[in-house]
């Protein structure tokens, strides 16, 4: 049974596993550092679709089928799915999934929603309500442009503290205790909102929640950065992994090279012209379900904190002048379970 | 001591990196310069082939939002738009490619309701307040009698 420790650490003491994961990127990605581990690269970044919209409902349901492929599953073998994307209605989700008829929660935390959905995921098979539950999240950086800047032909110029939308989509089979990685701690962020307005540095919008999220999980599990390998936060880019930093900093935590942020890791900064790095919920998906949990998998990293960052405004808040709030989940993965849990 | 807004949007401006002006502002400045070349250099092929000044300037014109709304169907005008910054925004060319790429992007939604909408969404507001401000000149012209 999950067994909540301090005021907003649960633990799951029955360690669910991550039974299987895949993730699905297109070109740009493809030609990043973390090509290796992706399990399919669409050099066409519209999937053969007809709209980017559609792309980017084939690409999660391309996820969930070879993460279930993976793990010898079908559709029917699952009880719940959990999901969500960056479009209006999280129509990639809805569309992608319709055919799988699986109970079905849509979610929406913007880029946080990967560690959104792995957490309920996990809790749920963690209170016995299910015994494998999907958590799956996409970005298309097309339909995404779309939605929230400029069409994609528009020649405007980009703000060098601006990121760069991920094509890509991540899921994750959730079930019972087996193999690593394990899910350990589950934290729920709390909304933080310290007045940035600038749409173009979402990364100092989001930094706050990551900072607040880690340091009440290091005051719940009395721990510290020193007792991971990995802080992983979602996308928080250059600009916010810098600001995480400072205002860990302040709070008495260092974490210094233990951090690294998905958003940093996707892309090369110098060559892929990508400003403060990469960004959307498709961004922390695609680096969890690939190099992150094929590392935990291995027993290269041993402790990951996964700290999914997501800015929760729209474009309608932005033009009526309201700042950008800011939410960050955190999963504790590890490659051993609790002991004496199962 | 708890962090206010304003001391974190002072970290925050900290930890931006600012625009590299020493390299933005002269390549606006010389891709901007080389569309006006162009356009001299097509106004003045027009005139030499015998057109009226007035009428080679009206189609210089027409030739180089040709030019800018073809560059854009082929991908190629946001990319030169990355290096020309405000070069390639402020000549009609820009203008051109802001009506082009709604048009491209929205046709999905339909003829009427995506490209027919979404058509004036960036070059709208120029529309509306270019208007409004001929309307002010023009009754400033009227009131003080310039003419």
């Amino acid at each position: 049974m999950p067994t909540k420790i301090g005021k907003y650490t649960t633990r799951l003491d029955t360690s669910p596993s991550l039974v299987s994961f895949a993730s699905v990127v297109s070109k740009k990605e493809g030609e990043g550092p973390l090509a290796p581990y992706f399990d399919m690269i669409c050099d066409d970044t519209s999937f053969g679709e007809q709209t980017w919209e559609k792309a980017e409902s084939r690409m999660q349901k391309d996820a969930v089928s070879k993460a279930l492929q993976k793990a010898n599953l079908s559709s029917s073998n699952i009880d719940y799915i959990f999901a969500g994307d960056l479009l209006n209605q999280c129509i990639s989700s809805s569309y992608g999934l319709r055919d799988l008829g699986v109970p079905f929660f849509g979610l929406y935390g913007a880029c946080s929603t990967m560690a959104e959905s792995l957490s309920l995921a996990s809790l749920f098979v963690e209170a016995s309500l299910c015994n494998t539950a999907v958590a799956v999240t996409s970005s298309h950086f097309c339909s995404a442009e779309r939605q929230f800047r400029f069409p994609l032909e528009y020649g405007g110029s980009r703000a060098p503290t601006s990121q760069w939308t991920v094509t890509g989509s991540g899921a994750a089979v959730v079930g019972k205790q087996v193999s690593p990685p394990y899910v350990k701690h589950v934290c729920v962020g709390t909304i933080e909102d310290m007045g940035i307005k600038d749409i173009n540095n979402m990364g100092a919008a989001m930094a706050p929640a990551a900072a607040a999220t880690l340091s009440r999980f290091f005051e719940d599990t009395v721990t510290g950065p020193d007792n991971y390998d990995l802080v992983l936060t979602g996308d928080l880019g250059q600009v916010g992994s810098q600001l995480l930093d400072e205002l860990l900093e302040r709070e008495g935590y260092t974490l210094g090279k233990k951090h690294n942020d998905c958003g940093l890791m996707i892309y090369d900064r110098e060559t892929q012209d990508v400003a403060a790095g990469g960004s959307g919920c498709g961004c922390s998906a695609s680096v969890l379900c690939s190099y992150i949990c094929q590392a935990i998998q291995a027993g290269r990293l041993r402790d990951v904190l996964f700290v999914a960052t997501g800015a929760l405004m729209s474009t309608t808040s932005v033009q009526q002048g309201e700042s950008i709030p800011g939410i960050a989940h955190l999963v504790h993965l590890s490659s051993t379970p609790h002991k004496g849990g199962k | 001591m708890k962090l206010t807004p304003k001391d974190y949007q002072g970290m925050a401006d900290k930890a931006a990196p600012s625009t590299k002006s020493y390299i933005t502002i002269p390549s606006a400045f010389v891709i901007g310069g080389a569309i006006c070349m162009l356009g001299q250099a097509i106004q003045t092929l027009y005139i030499t082939m015998g057109l009226e000044r007035d009428i080679a300037s009206s189609s210089t014109s027409v030739t180089l939002i040709l030019l800018s709304a073809l560059l854009t169907g082929l991908q190629v005008y946001d990319k030169i738009a990355r290096y020309g910054g405000a070069g390639t925004l402020v000549p009609i060319t820009g203008f051109a490619n802001a009506m082009v790429s709604p048009a491209l992007e929205f046709k999905s939604e339909g003829l009427v309701l995506g490209l027919g909408v979404k058509l004036f969404t960036i070059a709208g507001p120029v529309i509306v307040y270019g208007t409004a401000a001929g309307f002010v000149y023009g009754l400033i012209i009227f009131f003080f009698r310039l003419y």
